[in-house]
């Protein structure tokens, strides 16, 4: 069995500042493993500014934020980057298993960092009832589609939930000549910044409908309508408030989940009803010497803020590994 | 009269109240930063963006560059402006900064690539 000192999964914004900060805080063996072929994580997709402001003082984009780090990690001796590397197996013990292109590693580490990020959740998940056509798309996985791909989605879009990706989605699809005929809110207030209600909304004139919900998506192949209701303040349908509008695409944009799965494999304890490890403080996990930082551990609404506590993560390591 | 504004300039979203005369603004109020004085200002006068956007790719090891607008641009030349980008294609390796594009549509600024690509 071969050994590393640390073990981090996930080369995002977290996994990155953790690698950067453990390497500076004395420790000389990090292995950093990312699933994709680039470092950078979701970075890479949100192509839009609001970067950095805390971090560097000047605002960047996500592929701008995630470069800066990407460059360092890179140019440092002591970590070893692995790309196309998915971690399939994960011990207590901190045992990894990995496939790379090629191969399977087999690893015993002596601290880990799980870096691992976060999943959408889906319309299952919020059990928009209707019929089952194209064009529903997870907000985040559109932004990949139109960011990364060049695929534009659809011509008309609804989105559905009024966090800061679907409201950044919203202006994004409006400048690539889509139609966004609305966004619909159930609660009162966005659950997104301010700043983005204002510059990809009001900016655009796409409606924000607060306190309504889809009631019905239509559609045989193709989505071709939804069906909205208005809800008062317990989220009861309010009779005869029913309208309908014509779109070829709904994105969903209802939150985050942490994707803890190689923690639960190991036993750890998870939190079902957030999917984030349990443990007295951030960055830790019920397993001495594993550690979980950035989106897997909670849900950040900046980059900035996942850069800081990673950092931690990086130094609690290297205390950890120096106590040990 | 006075009217409100949301700052955009930092996830803060500071509400202004601002006091203008048409275009001419005489106070602005309830910013926690100078950032917001200035924002408030130059949106009545002119409101300006920095666009974002992704352009085509040849023979890179990313089918999209991300790019941005150097300097923030007029608003209302946002649709002008994409649909010029939408005629571009990247086709040789680039660094994050290289500029792709200089003077963009007599703007007086530039394109510049927010990452570095490689060859595929």
């Amino acid at each position: 069995m071969k050994y590393r000192d640390l073990v981090i999964v996930g080369g995002g914004p977290a996994g990155m500042a953790a690698a950067l900060a453990a390497r500076a805080a004395g420790v000389e063996d990090i292995l950093l493993l990312e699933r994709d072929q680039h470092l950078g994580g979701i970075l890479n997709q949100c192509i839009h500014p609001g970067f950095g402001l805390h971090h560097f003082k000047a605002e960047l984009t996500g592929p701008e934020y995630a470069d800066r780090f990407a460059r360092l990690v890179m140019e440092t001796p002591g970590i070893e980057v692995s790309l196309r590397s998915f971690v399939i197996k994960f011990t207590k013990d901190r045992d990894i298993s990995y496939l790379r292109p090629g191969a399977m590693e087999e690893i015993r580490a002596r601290a880990v960092i799980l870096a691992t990020g976060c999943r959408e959740r889906t319309r299952e998940m919020i059990q928009i009832p209707g019929e089952r056509p194209a064009g529903v798309y997870p907000a985040g996985l559109a932004q990949k589609m139109v960011n990364m791909e060049g695929w534009i989605p659809g011509k008309e879009a609804v989105i559905v939930g009024s966090g800061d990706i679907g409201l950044i989605m919203a202006r994004r699809m409006a400048l690539e000549g889509v139609k966004v005929k609305g966004v619909i809110e159930i609660q009162k207030t966005s659950r997104g910044l301010v700043r983005n209600v204002v510059q990809c909304l009001e900016d655009f004139s796409i409606p924000l409908y607060f306190q309504h919900r889809i009631l019905k998506i239509h559609g045989a192949a193709r989505v071709e309508k939804v069906e909205v209701v208005r809800v008062d303040d317990k989220f009861t349908d309010i009779p005869g408030s029913v309208f309908e509008i014509a779109c070829d695409t709904v994105l969903v944009s209802v939150g985050l989940i942490p994707e803890n799965e190689l923690l639960e494999m190991a036993g750890a304890e998870i939190d079902r009803a957030t999917n984030t490890p349990v443990a007295p403080a951030v960055n830790l996990t019920s397993i001495p010497g594993v550690f979980a930082c950035g989106n897997a551990c909670k849900v950040y609404d900046l980059a900035d803020w996942v850069t800081r506590d990673s950092e931690l993560a990086g130094k609690m390591a290297a205390q950890y590994l120096k106590t040990r | 009269m006075k009217r409100p504004m949301t700052c955009i300039e930092c996830p803060q979203g500071c509400r202004l109240e601002i006091e203008a005369d048409g275009a001419r603004v005489i106070s602005v109020t309830g910013h926690k930063c100078p950032r917001g004085d200035k924002y408030a200002r130059q949106e009545v006068e002119a409101p300006m963006r920095t666009l974002t956007t992704s352009v085509l790719t040849r023979g890179l090891e990313l089918k999209m560059l991300p790019v941005r607008t150097s300097k923030p641009i007029p608003k209302e030349k946002l649709f002008e402006t994409m649909a010029a980008i939408k005629r571009i294609v990247v086709s040789s390796p680039v660094k994050a900064g290289a500029v792709v594009a200089t003077d963009f549509l007599g703007m007086g600024v530039d394109l510049v690539a927010c990452r570095s690509l490689n060859k595929a």
